[in-house]
């Protein structure tokens, strides 16, 4: 069967149009927000949500993320939270969307409950950075029974035939991490190096949509980045914008969300169409 | 004598039974590729090796005595008790066996920068001594609580000319600095080297540290058929932070079914308050790249560790003790903040050697080893470091 995911960025190929897949932490600023940020995010144009779960010790992520991460969990943010947070966006909502979040969390609620729960939620995949395909047995036979794509991902110092054996074990896409660094680390200067390297990747993945991400802030990064993807993914630059929007007092949540809503609009279209 | 017991962890993955493995960022797996390569030619090459052994001699000062320690049998009880010195290491512990292995890897590498974390300062400090021995930039992580009560370490390494960068995340303590030198790695994979500090993290390091500190326990074997007549003692005894000091002192040994095991953790403030006894009160998860006990909540979240010794405030553990403590091969126990500081003042005055506080765990708590040995038994502590680092935190709490 073919997944929510799948689907959507088949379509999107077909209309030759670019993917533009967006992360938030789950309980950030609070947990009474995530719905409503979640909401925004499809109606700025989002093609896919990930849905980030807090952990304590986020190796991959720089630190718009980190500081995202220890905020949520601060307030308390559990694993049921994130289900129920699917259910309510999928409710109105019927964009892909997927969890995003480190093993040790998933290892602890049960690898098969987890997968069965994320998939009654609503969830249609997972990235989990630090399971590379080696060690993915744990999570993969559960996921792939209920039909929970699993995305890997793939760097710029990974060898041509890995790229090929992660495109032969990922499902609904292939993450290109567009550094060798942290979320949201800066791309300024290194442009040249990241396209020669998406132009090695293209030739590489033939068998699943390629997607970008890692460090992408603007519609211009992005339009620069998907000459040799299918599409991009943000999640650090946004998070940054949700920090500062609602770090001002003088702005209602209607008028926050309203921004974010622009925000995303102004990444996939260089203009707020909102 | 009873017949060997079969051991051969880890396997080509790095698992020691369903522990270890490698669960980092695929920036990192071309990395512990290349790093397993090197290691496995470095470990099986005469050359490489005989310069490792030459450095242990000439520069750490190998072989460490093992001194006869009577005057604590006496108070302990009918056992005769020897303490592996490593603490007589040059920089003033067992860390410098692995520092001197890896940066030779380093070099051999190509690599010009090298990282690492620290807790008490040790592995920082040797470290940091490596690389000013071998020209190579350095720069060290360390949580900002550890820098306040590890501060003449932390002058130390700056001497040595090495950069400590203070970690204000978390709870500011080798976790920590663990999770800022990984993610400096991810950042600069191309030119740097990691040098991890104890038993942890993904494949190689857990078996590559082993290998580097197995010095220890082959000197004991010999050292100790040379005082006694038998190489093999009835009980070892070694703190257990991450676990490095204790997998060298065990590993030449975990074949001999005679030979007693004893791990000991830090209880902290006690096993029901604040501690950091991974393997006493946590359960199987995944930190730092390996799969071993964790200290963790209902929901997968890493717990704070407490200890009063930095080097032991860490909520992982190796994965082979992980492994070990499955197959019952090792005793691990716990010994709080109080006991540790008595194991101190025991060591101090019965014997002329102030241990670390990291070290003092293993004496405190030899009162409780002595009962499960036979009379007149031997047993050798492996007095991991020295406590000069520990006065500050010692002369506050007398």
């Amino acid at each position: 069967m073919t997944s929510r995911l799948t689907r959507r960025l088949g379509e999107l190929r077909a209309a030759n149009e670019k993917a533009m897949g967006i992360f938030v932490t789950n309980g950030f600023p609070t947990l009474q927000d995530t719905p409503g940020v979640l909401r925004a995010l499809a109606a700025g144009g989002a093609d896919f949500v990930e849905l980030g779960m807090p952990f304590s010790d986020p190796l991959a992520e720089g630190l718009p993320i980190q500081r995202s991460s220890a905020r949520a969990l601060a307030g308390g943010v559990t694993m049921e939270d994130a289900f129920r947070c699917a259910a309510d966006f999928r409710m109105s909502c019927d964009i892909p969307l997927l969890l995003m979040g480190y093993v040790n969390p998933i290892l602890q609620y049960g690898p098969e409950a987890f997968c069965q729960l994320a998939r009654e939620s609503g969830i249609d995949g997972l990235i989990v950075p630090d399971l590379p395909p080696e060690e993915s047995a744990l999570l993969s036979d559960y996921a792939f029974r209920v039909g929970l794509d699993l995305i890997f991902l793939a760097a710029p110092n990974t060898s041509d035939t890995r790229i090929q054996k992660i495109d032969r074990m990922t499902t609904g896409f292939v993450y290109a991490v567009s550094i060798t660094g942290l979320t949201g680390s800066g791309l300024n200067g290194r442009m040249q190096a990241i396209e020669s390297y998406l132009e090695r990747v293209r030739g590489l993945v033939t068998l699943n949509p390629l997607l970008v991400g890692f460090g992408i802030r603007s519609h211009e990064d992005a339009r620069r980045l998907t000459r040799n993807t299918d599409g991009f993914i943000v999640g650090s630059a946004l998070v940054r914008q949700i920090e500062a929007l609602w770090e001002n007092g003088s702005l209602s949540d209607m008028q926050r969300l309203s921004r974010v809503e622009a925000f995303v609009c102004t990444l996939k279209n260089g203009q707020d169409c909102t | 004598m009873s017949a060997s017991v079969e051991y051969s962890a880890p396997d080509s993955a790095g698992r020691f039974g369903p522990y270890g493995g490698a669960f980092v960022p695929e920036i990192l797996i071309p990395e512990l590729q290349a790093l397993r390569t090197a290691f496995a030619e470095a470990w099986a090459s005469n050359t490489f090796k005989d310069r490792y052994h030459a450095l242990l001699q000439t520069y750490v000062g190998r072989p460490t005595a093992l001194t006869r320690a009577d005057r604590l049998s006496e108070v302990l009880g009918d056992v005769q008790i020897f303490l592996k010195r490593e603490d007589l290491c040059h920089t003033g512990a067992h860390k410098i066996n692995n520092t001197i292995g890896q940066i030779l890897l380093a070099r051999q590498m190509g690599k010009t920068r090298i990282i690492a974390e620290t807790g008490a300062g040790q592995h920082g400090v040797a470290t940091a001594t490596v690389a000013a021995r071998f020209g190579l930039e350095c720069i060290v992580y360390m949580g900002a609580e550890d820098m306040q009560r590890q501060a003449l370490n932390v002058a130390r390494m700056e001497l040595l000319g090495a950069e400590v960068r203070a970690v204000t995340s978390g709870s500011q303590t080798l976790k920590d600095a663990t999770n800022e030198a990984i993610r400096d790695w991810v950042s600069n994979p191309n030119d740097t080297f990691y040098i991890i500090g104890s038993v942890v993290g993904p494949h190689p390091y857990p078996v590559m540290v082993r290998s580097f500190h197995c010095v220890i326990g082959e000197e004991t074997k010999s050292q100790l058929e040379a005082a006694t007549g038998r190489a093999n003692p009835d009980a070892l005894v070694a703190c257990v932070g991450g676990g490095s000091n204790a997998i060298g002192l065990f590993y030449p040994f975990i074949q001999d079914p005679e030979v007693q095991l004893f791990g000991v953790e830090a209880a902290g403030e006690g096993l029901n308050g604040r501690h950091a006894a991974t393997l006493s009160r946590g359960k199987p998860g995944v930190l730092h790249g390996a799969l071993s006990y964790l200290l963790q909540d209902t929901q997968g979240q890493v717990k704070l560790a407490h200890s009063i010794s930095a080097g032991l405030d860490y909520p992982g553990v190796g994965p082979e003790h992980a492994w070990l403590k499955d197959l019952e091969r090792v005793c691990y126990s716990a010994i709080t903040d109080t006991e540790a500081l008595y194991g101190v003042r025991l060591l101090s005055c019965t014997e002329g050697i102030i241990p670390a506080l990291e070290t003092a765990h293993a004496i405190a708590a030899l009162k409780h080893i002595v009962d499960r040995v036979r009379p007149g038994g031997t047993i050798v502590v492996n007095c991991s470091g020295r406590g000069d680092k520990d006065m500050q935190t010692i002369m506050a709490r007398s």
